[in-house]
């Protein structure tokens, strides 16, 4: 039993895993895990902005109705590539490549990954697929969609199909790697004591993400491989002039991208989790619940690729089937919102920055989530698929969501990462103002949508301007609220005060290491004897009061 | 054999131990998870290629099983043969590893590896007949464009051109990967000769070893899908 | 272009106001539960706020009750809401009998339809109110999607295969036709509009725009042309080949014992791929016309097929083709020049 009050953290020294070693050799050839953190920070920092200019030249073209601003094949060309870095190389990296390389092992009292070295390999392959990729998009850039529908990717698209696909096919092995290297951390490097149960749950919804990635990425990866030999070699199984067929694509391509859009939210739900119980003080609510709830979803979520064919010439039978289990992987989140909310009841909420974006998260996700249900009922998805109804939702999901849950990790473990904390006013106001710009942006296009506005539509009908004008008018806000983080964090680096060890005052084992850590994290391997989220003993079922200000010196 | 490792072991504990687990045991227990998990990714990969396969044999029958009949079911068989044999040596040699054996261990590796390397080269033999008889699939090879010899082809009633061609897409498709996948085997053998000969390996420490003995298996095991599915499956229509 | 509220579109066929009632139980739900719990986090997050900077709450573990509440209670919801779409969905994609029939070829950039009278649109629709219109739909090059937002409904046109959408138009009026999957560089301009009309002003419509010939006498043009009738016999009588007379609509037995429906898809997969399913009782000798047909000429093969007597469709309240009439004027080739069904265009990379 290890209650706040008495925390053995060793005396801050000089060296941490930032200063242990200069020069660049050590960081390109590093094994240390949070190193290899900071570089894939870096990276998808990188292709975020990238990503973020075509959301740009999108929301500007699309403030009239007429394709005045660029050329069609040109808006096809942005709106794809917008798709493909924006997924491929910011949202399923991010949190488990850069918060997850960095937490996982201090979280069971590690000292490192299972595998470090592959870990290094897997931001190597990252890099290349990112460098292929920008290839294509230099060159000539690709204009298929993010989804390369066939035929019209195999044999009628005159972009760098072949290209891009390949910097995709490329990247997806850093998936793979980097969920093997989690699973088997998992399985075989906890601290003793540390059982599965005392896991924070940020760890579980890893593990989750994990599962999903080693077992669906490999059949996006052949199903790109597919499409490149068939697009080269002028034959295939996509071609429905040689009696291939079209839709077998869609079936393989969605087999994966559905399961791909849990890898993304299931990590901000680890944080969420996370920012909750610690900035409330209080253990989750229902803890094996949420546990479980993660498991569910990765299961789940291979059950519903259907959902995104119910107008592609499927037969209503599987359908049907499709649409139930749509619904039924809802109920895992829904039990994660409550169990959420409940945590909050009799807690003790501080309002910090983390806070502000986990709370942003649960609105957010909650709209989502439940604009989800519309696209999962057969007859209103017949309406709505391939509007902007699709794309507001999915965009809560991904932006509401897992940025949110993204940024909200980053702040909170900013101190332990870098050593300093960021300007906690600047913090608050620019999650403010990226919760304004994000519903400015969005929810005008859930109406536009069921007005009928398709998607992909470089020009409209003008009686859809309206909500395209407000759109655009709240990207610009949330463009500028995403870059205030962007320029603190950097200041924070130079100018930031010094964290403590333990700026929060949290009993997470991540917390009893010095900040930033040393590059083997504990001198000693800790011996794990409490719970998750254990701010005070078990025994202790009052209202407890208060630990002593001598966690002051901590 | 303690003894000789008493004098090399420093205070840490056996030199192939990584500084980020606790003991060898932890370090075998990733590694051997870490490769089944792999594999479970790979199992992933080729099924799609399985899929594709099952879905146009069945709309195709006629013409998969005329162009099932017109592989070699000779070279194929000795191919298996081969491979499975192939095996056995990889699963002697983690043996002679677990009990120290270093030259009896040394041999099936590289018997494991020669066997390896002639499955590749029929293979070669095999794609090579496939290519004078333009049977590679639309214009892969830019100067042999597809178009085999019809007649030659004894086409059963009902298969076209087109469908035959769709089998020998995703023919070269699974076999290559395939050899693909053998290749890359082939090449951790030969890291795993070299270190056996420098006598990295013992009893307390074979965890390579025992993981690309696995992988071995794998590849196998999915040659002894691919080989009936591929080469089998119109044979009794020949005598029919 | 609104409807009764500025949030729909306009409501036109007899899916418009189920979908929308639908739309509007999913709307509350979910704005219900959005202000719950957007009202329950806002009041937690006031009333326990942090009042000491060290203060500690008591831990709560759980409670099984909650647990199952909330499971259960949204999962009754989620069904409810699973139920009454697949109702709607079922009724949507099952094709009435003897409704007008349009045949419908996408291609890039544009649509091009034929009704079973003859008369050609492109990009255009129109029908009479109050009748049931069954779409037949394939794509010359790529996937298009056929989307209609006042009607609520749409289906994607795929090569290679026929898709339906059906629909009865309950207003008059001029309506968006969008196409609603992504095909290429004018995406955005394969629109149109769909008019509904009254039944008077639709005749009027159909008088004044004939002038090519109907499908099925295009069809039965190809017919001899192609050399069907070699096999099938003149009217579709049968001799080395099977009875086409009588065949549409009804079960087939195949050689190997397996039962099928002669539907459209049935018929154009026999005609490209015609050793996919051999009659029971005929050998596999009909050669393929893969390459020889384009997707317009299949059509209206399709159509003349349909129109031979003994099929459960013959040609319905339009018709006029029936075998033997001959065709007015022209060939079928008044629509721009159309590749060969399915061959492919562009440059590889």
């Amino acid at each position: 039993m290890q209650p706040i009050e008495s925390f053995e953290v060793p005396a801050p020294s000089k060296v941490n895993y930032i200063n242990a070693q200069y020069g660049l050799k050590s960081w390109l050839l590093t094994k240390d895990h949070k190193r290899i953190a900071l570089l894939y920070l870096g990276s998808i920092t990188f292709f975020f902005f990238i990503g973020g200019i075509y959301a740009l030249m999108i929301r500007l073209e699309l403030l009239t109705p007429q394709g005045d601003l660029l050329q069609s094949t040109t808006y096809n060309k942005v709106f794809t590539q917008h798709g493909i870095i924006m997924i491929f190389f910011f949202l399923i990296p991010s949190i488990p490549a850069t918060l997850g390389n960095f937490l996982i092992p201090m979280m069971i009292g590690a000292k490192d990954l299972a595998f470090p070295r592959i870990n290094l390999l897997s931001w190597y392959i990252y890099m290349l697929g990112g460098i292929v990729t920008i290839y294509a998009l230099l060159a000539g850039g690709v204009d298929t969609g993010w989804t390369f529908y066939t035929p019209f990717s195999t044999t009628f698209s005159n972009s760098y199909v072949v290209a891009a696909g390949l910097g995709i096919f490329i990247n997806g092995f850093s998936s793979i790697l980097t969920g093997l290297n989690f699973i088997v951390t998992i399985h075989t490097m906890r601290a003793p004591g540390m059982t599965w149960f005392r896991m924070p749950l940020f760890l579980w919804s890893h593990y989750a993400t994990s599962l999903i990635m080693i077992l669906g990425t490999p059949v996006i990866a052949i199903t790109i491989l597919l499409l490149a030999f068939e697009r080269l070699s002028g034959v295939g199984i996509f071609n429905p002039a040689l009696g291939g067929d079209p839709v077998l694509f869609q079936h393989l391509f969605w087999f994966y991208s559905h399961p791909a859009v849990y890898i993304m939210i299931l990590p901000a739900m680890g944080v969420i989790s996370e920012l909750v119980a610690n900035f409330s003080r209080k253990n989750i609510f229902g803890y094996s619940f949420v546990a479980f709830s993660s498991l569910a979803i990765a299961v789940f979520g291979f059950l519903v690729w259907g959902h995104h064919l119910f107008v592609a010439s499927q037969s209503v039978y599987a359908g049907m089937i499709f649409s139930f289990l749509s619904f039924a992987v809802a109920i895992p989140s829904a039990i994660k919102v409550f169990n959420w909310t409940a945590t909050l009841y009799k807690s003790s909420i501080s309002y910090d920055t983390p806070m502000l974006y986990a709370l942003g998260f649960i609105g957010l996700f909650t709209i989502g989530g439940m604009t989800g249900l519309f696209l999962a009922s057969l007859a209103v998805d017949v309406h709505l698929s391939d509007t902007y109804f699709v794309v507001a939702h999915f965009h809560y999901i991904m932006v509401g969501g897992a940025l949110m849950g993204y940024l909200g990790g980053l702040h909170y473990w900013w101190p332990k990462i870098s050593g300093r904390m960021y300007p906690e006013g600047w913090g608050r106001f620019s999650a403010l103002v990226i919760f304004v710009g994000f519903n400015l942006t969005f929810l005008p296009q859930f109406v536009a949508g069921y007005l009928g506005m398709p998607r992909r539509y470089h020009a409209y009908p003008p009686e859809f301007q309206v909500f395209n004008v407000l759109s655009t008018a709240g990207a610009s806000i949330l463009g500028f609220g995403m870059l205030i983080p962007a320029i603190y964090f950097v200041w924070s680096m130079r100018y930031g005060k010094h964290a403590e060890a333990n700026p929060w005052h949290l009993p997470g084992l991540e917390w009893r290491t010095q900040s930033p850590p040393l590059t083997e994290n504990f001198e000693v391997t800790p011996i794990v004897t409490w719970e998750a989220y254990e701010f005070a003993p078990p025994e202790e079922t009052e209202v407890v009061g208060k630990f002593g200000p001598e966690l002051e010196r901590i | 054999m303690i003894e000789s490792h008493a004098t090399t072991q420093d205070v840490h504990g056996h030199p192939a131990l990584q500084h980020h687990f606790e003991n060898m045991e932890q370090q075998r227990e990733a590694g051997t998870i870490g490769m089944w998990v792999f594999l479970v990714t790979e199992l992933m990969f080729f099924g799609g290629m399985f899929l594709a396969y099952a879905l146009y044999r069945s709309q195709f029958p006629a013409a998969f099983a005329s162009a099932s009949n017109h592989l070699d079911i000779t070279l194929g068989a000795v191919n298996t043969a081969v491979l499975i044999v192939s095996s056995f040596t990889m699963a002697l040699a983690v043996y002679f590893t677990q009990v120290g054996k270093l030259r009896p261990q040394i041999i099936c590796l590289i018997l494991t590896l020669v066997l390896g390397v002639t499955f590749l080269g029929i293979k070669a033999v095999e794609y090579h007949e496939k290519y004078t008889d333009r049977l590679i699939p639309g214009h892969l090879i830019p100067s042999a464009p597809f178009g085999p010899d019809a007649h030659a082809l004894h086409l059963l009633p009902g298969a076209t051109l087109p469908q035959v061609e769709m089998f020998y897409w995703i023919y070269f498709a699974m076999t290559g990967m395939h050899a693909l996948h053998m290749i890359i085997g082939a090449g951790l053998l030969t890291f795993l000769i070299i270190y056996s000969i420098k006598g990295r390996f013992d009893p307390e420490y074979h965890g390579p070893v025992e993981i690309i003995g696995l992988y071995w298996h794998f590849v196998d095991i999915v040659w002894i899908f691919l080989f009936p599915l591929l080469y089998l499956l119109g044979r009794h229509f020949e005598h029919g | 272009m609104q409807g009764w509220l500025p949030l729909v579109p306009e409501s036109a066929s007899t899916f418009s106001w189920q979908v929308d009632a639908l739309y509007f139980y999913l709307s509350g739900v979910t704005l219900f539960f959005v202000l719950l719990i957007s009202a329950v986090l806002i009041f937690f997050t006031i009333r326990y706020r942090r009042r000491t900077p060290y203060e500690i709450p008591r831990p709560i573990a759980g409670s099984h009750k909650l647990e199952t509440l909330w499971t259960v209670i949204p999962f009754v919801i989620a069904m409810t809401m699973f139920g009454w779409g697949a109702r709607i969905y079922f009724e949507q994609y099952k094709p009435p009998q003897n409704a007008i029939e349009v045949y419908v070829v996408g291609k890039q950039w544009m649509w091009k339809l034929q009704h079973a009278t003859g008369q050609r649109e492109i990009n255009e629709l129109h029908v009479p109110v109050g009748r049931k219109i069954k779409l037949i739909m394939t794509s010359e090059d790529v996937v298009h999607d056929f989307f209609v937002p006042a009607f609520r409904t749409k289906a994607d046109v795929v090569p290679g295969r026929y898709t339906t959408l059906w629909f009865e138009a309950t207003k008059p009026g001029k309506y968006h036709l969008f196409c609603a999957e992504y095909c290429g560089m004018n995406h955005s301009g394969m629109i149109g509009s769909v008019y509904v009309m009254e039944p008077r002003e639709f005749d009027n419509w159909l008088a004044g725009n004939t002038g090519s010939s109907t499908p099925a006498a295009a069809g039965q043009q190809l017919y001899q042309t192609l050399g069907c009738a070699s096999c099938h016999g003149a009217n579709g009588e049968g001799g080395r080949g099977p009875t086409l007379a009588g065949l549409f609509g009804r079960p087939t037995q195949l050689e190997g014992g397996q039962t099928i429906t002669a539907d459209e898809a049935y018929i154009r997969e026999s005609i490209l791929n015609p050793g996919a399913k051999i009659v029971a009782g005929f050998t596999p000798i009909m050669p393929t016309f893969q390459g020889q047909v384009t997707e317009d000429q299949l059509v209206q093969i399709l159509a003349f097929i349909k129109s031979l007597p003994g099929g459960t469709r013959a040609q319905g309240a339009q018709g006029t083709a029936s075998p033997g009439a001959s065709p007015a004027a022209s060939t079928p080739a008044a629509s721009p020049a159309s590749s060969p069904a399915g061959s492919p265009t562009g440059n590889v990379r």
